[in-house]
């Protein structure tokens, strides 16, 4: 330091300030920001939603609102009404294009206490709904018109469980198309988890009871919806009194062993996870707010690959245990029954439900399906090896600015991909295509190629080029050497 | 052997780990005082605008640097001692190096403008501009940015997120309209009004007013018009940042001067990026080039030439992109604001005016494209210019050079019929 510089002093350390730190201060909300400006149909929009949320206090409150359907539409009716006006009104007057101003600002999106308050009430209704449904028993009341219509049974928790889901899904589809209008490859997809959701998932298994008959998710298989495939859900389909169960049996099998390679080898993932899934469903509308949260780490991508194998194994040691139960005369049965049970609480409950949404607004919107799904689990091996499905990425164009890796939500450094030129083909992408949508260089596509084999060097033999990779020291993309 | 990278930006970088993958034993450093890390210049107005955080605009984790033993020093370099072969750090003493590359980058041009100095007047290129934009926006609600390029309707943009109401003031006709041609340009000027910001035409800023408090109250133009404002944004382009090479043995020009191989006149000492300027071999013009993929590329040719490999730069065939507000832009081959002589300019543009494409031929073979609200594919567009493609063959396979994401209406057969008819 006290060396006297022997060639001249260019600059003047005097001018030279370490003005800023900016590892530990960061560039985070401003102090004070002017407002968004708010027109009067928002302020309306906001005022329906106030007398929505009022009629349903006043109802779970247990005061009367005179007659079946009054409560229900008061609250309910009015919120949605409210929802879809404000979206509308606070979009309506934007130019097209991506709308991700103030995302890291603001108190919902970015881990505030609005956020946190958020997750817990989430949390907490999971934790009701699941361990504590007599607390709901209002709730449940408010939805008993409906399902006496769609079901023509009375309402459970689960009937109100599926009216709140939809709902979400429904509304928030909307806001999808609302910001996205100007990418109809989101109006799209966003049509389809809707539908699904809506009609296979909600309408068409009341129905189902209606008409006595079993009620079945059409868009849910093994191993995510798990106990399809269990000895005592195929039993009970098979011998129920309505015509449909052997039916139903058979697509569970088919879509499982069938429809699940054959569509992701076209496809990739994404034809499950981001068009028909009821949970990607969720995740893509309701979620989409928080899909930035999502840790995108190397070491988050380890405890990734850990947890989603694991669970995967362990849905199918429980699977295989229960049919080697129910087979062979009660052998390993004092396994079986609290494997079943254990998975159902621990994994079914607690992971998909409880943190899968809960967490939404801290962990990001794709928890569950990252960390836990074993369905993603056995998409992503088939996409990962044997899929035409890649995103590529445009030559040269990548600046590297990391909005790709910021608005995935499954926590992919997508932009460790698109600065080298190279394919994305992760296992774990669920192709919702909004990496594609906000890169600013035109730079990221999502292409179903011709074959498997012409995604990068090696796919042709994915497992031996994977075990090469593995055998020459590949670890994981953070030494930017070599990755799997 | 220890090689030193002064700079850490996208360039210097490049060529750290391009050396490291060529040369695993070397010791190599890496000087920067603008930041810890490396980030992405072109992401600070995502940080701004609330899209991104600081930490996402790193393209790789901290941790990285350790993993491939690049060496990371936080200071200013305020001498570079030739004699010695060391560098004077400002807060560290002295750095010994073998081997030096120079990538300091580039500056904002300032013009002398009376009151260019005064509170709430500024660029925006680095950290420091970033951090001051975040004080000087507290206090606008009205911002006038000179200077129509690139950063200068980045800066209307993010002032914009933030609802301060911008007046641009340019001295071209038309938006950034010494690069691009008259389409192209009245298609944006249309935007920027879209967007309800001001454009004022082949006007220049002729002072800035004080309020008296040594803070910024308005703009003064050349036909002495006022224009009250609270921040006023100074974006008249970049030049080669020399500041610490100009009184050395260093030569320099405009950057400092190199050959087709980043070397410089002195031994062992490289220039690369922004602030460098390669000399003309031939006695043509020398290249300046100044964009975030002419950084890269000389980077890793700078990175093999320090590395001891016998290679030289490769300009290629230009290309470019960018997107202002929602319309996004590629360029691939050079296209001049008029079209010079030999050309055949084709131009097909949407209705909408949210999607044009403009195909220029010489001697009926394909030059140069422009892409507006249309994804182009970089490989295809390179190959068809590289392979001096007819334009005819060119319009009749112009769907594979499409990179739109799936389901987006696709517009070749009315830009192929638009085209051809003009061709005819």
């Amino acid at each position: 330091m006290s060396t006297p510089p022997a060639a001249p002093t260019l600059i003047d350390p005097e001018s030279i300030s370490y003005f800023y730190d900016e590892e530990a201060e960061g560039f985070g909300e401003p102090e004070s920001a002017a407002e968004a400006p708010r027109n009067p149909g928002m302020m309306v929009s906001a005022g329906v939603i106030g007398l929505g949320f009022l009629a349903l206090v006043v109802s779970l409150l247990g005061m009367p609102l005179s007659g079946a359907w009054t409560p229900f539409l008061l609250s309910f009716g009015l919120l949605s009404a409210g929802t879809i006006g404000y979206v509308w009104f606070t979009y309506r007057d934007t130019v097209p294009g991506i709308k991700h101003d103030g995302i890291m600002f603001g108190n919902t999106t970015h881990r505030g206490a609005i956020a946190w308050a958020l997750g817990i009430a989430l949390t907490g209704f999971y934790v009701v709904l699941y361990w504590w449904p007599e607390y709901l028993s209002r709730a449940i009341a408010l939805v008993e018109p409906l399902s006496q219509v769609l079901a023509g049974q009375p309402a459970n928790q689960w009937f109100l469980y599926g009216f709140l889901y939809t709902m979400a899904v429904v509304l928030f589809g909307f806001r999808m198309f609302m910001r996205y209008r100007h990418n109809r490859y989101h109006i799209i997809r966003t049509i389809s988890v809707m539908f699904f959701q809506l009609v296979l998932a909600f309408v068409l298994p009341q129905f189902l009871r209606a008409l006595n008959e079993p009620e079945f998710y059409f868009s849910y298989f093994w191993p995510l919806k798990y106990d399809y495939l269990f000895p005592g859900t195929v039993d009970y389909l098979v011998n129920s009194p309505g015509a449909l169960g052997s039916f139903m049996v058979f697509w569970g099998v088919a879509c499982t062993f069938i429809a699940t390679p054959v569509l992701t080898y076209f496809y990739g993932k994404r034809w499950y996870c981001s068009w028909v899934c009821g949970c990607g469903g969720l995740a893509e509308t309701l979620g989409d707010p928080w899909r930035h949260l999502t840790p995108k780490s190397t070491v988050s991508w380890k405890i990734e690959r850990a947890i989603i194998y694991a669970v995967l194994l362990l849905i199918i040691a429980t699977t295989a245990v229960l049919w080697v139960s129910s087979t062979s005369e009660g052998a390993l049965s004092a396994i079986s029954a609290p494997l079943k049970q254990w998975y159902g609480f621990y994994i079914g409950a607690v992971f998909a439900g409880v943190i899968g949404v809960g967490f939404y607004p801290i962990l990001g919107n794709r928890v569950w399906c990252r960390f836990g799904c074993p369905m993603a689990a056995v998409l992503g091996i088939i996409q990962r090896f044997f899929s035409r499905f890649r995103i590529t990425t445009n030559g040269g164009q990548c600046m590297s600015c990391g909005n790709c890796t910021t608005y995935c939500e499954m926590g992919i450094d997508v932009r460790a991909y698109a600065e080298r030129g190279e394919n994305i083909v992760r296992s774990s992408c669920v192709g919702c295509g909004v990496c594609s949508a906000v890169c600013p260089r035109g730079v990221l596509k999502l292409e179903n190629g011709m074959s498997h084999g012409d995604r990068y060097p090696g796919s042709d033999k994915p497992l031996s080029a994977f075990s090469e990779a593995v055998s020459k020291g590949a670890r994981v993309y953070g030494d930017r050497d070599g990755y799997v | 052997m220890h090689a030193v990278i002064i700079g850490n930006g996208v360039t210097g970088v490049t060529a750290a780990t391009r050396l490291r993958q060529l040369q695993p034993d070397w010791k190599v450093t890496l000087v920067s005082g603008e930041s810890a890390f490396h980030y992405s210049r072109p992401a600070l107005m995502y940080i701004f605008m609330g899209h991104m955080t600081y930490e996402a605009t790193k393209p790789f984790e901290d941790s990285f640097w350790r993993d491939q033993r690049l060496d990371l020093v936080r200071d200013w370099v305020t001498a570079i001692d030739i004699d010695d072969r060391q560098l004077v750090l400002h807060r560290n003493g002295r750095l010994p190096y073998d081997r030096l590359l120079i990538a300091t980058g580039a500056k904002s041009n300032k013009f002398g403008w009376p009151g260019q100095d005064l509170d709430g007047v500024q660029g925006l290129y680095n950290l420091k501009d970033l951090h001051q934009l975040y004080k000087n926006a507290e206090r606008a609600s009205h911002a006038v940015i000179v200077g129509g390029g690139l950063i200068g309707i980045e800066l209307a943009e993010m002032l914009h997120s933030r609802h301060i109401h911008v007046t641009f003031l340019i001295r071209e006709p038309s938006y950034w309209r010494n690069i691009l041609p008259m389409e192209e340009s009245g298609m944006l000027n249309r935007l920027i009004e879209e967007q309800g910001i001001g454009l004022i035409k082949e006007t220049n800023l002729k002072e800035i007013v004080d309020d008296g408090t040594g803070k910024v109250e308005a703009v003064i133009t050349e036909f002495d018009d006022r224009i009250d404002c609270q921040l006023v944004g100074l974006t008249p382009g970049v030049s080669p940042n020399t500041d610490l090479v100009k009184s050395t043995p260093i030569e320099t020009g405009r950057g400092v001067l190199v050959d087709n191989a980043f070397r410089t006149n002195i031994p062992d000492i490289y220039a690369a990026g922004d602030c460098a300027e390669i000399v003309s071999r031939n006695g043509g013009r020398n290249l300046i080039q100044q964009v975030w993929y002419t950084g890269k590329k000389q980077g890793k040719v700078a990175g093999e030439v320090l590395a001891g490999q016998d290679t030289e730069y490769d300009p290629g065939i230009w290309y470019n992109s960018a997107k202002f507000f929602d319309l996004e832009y590629q360029t691939y081959g050079m296209i001049l604001n008029t079209p010079q002589p030999g050309e055949r300019h084709l131009f097909w543009e949407h209705p909408s005016h949210r999607h044009a494409v403009r195909i220029v031929g010489v001697d009926g073979c394909i030059k140069a494209f422009n892409f507006m609200g249309i994804r182009a594919r970089h490989e295809v567009c390179e190959r068809w210019i590289a392979e001096r493609r007819t334009v005819e063959y060119v319009l009749d396979h112009l769907e594979e050079a499409n990179f739109d994401p799936e389901f987006f209406v696709r517009h070749e057969s009315e830009i192929v019929r638009s085209l051809k008819e003009q061709l005819a």
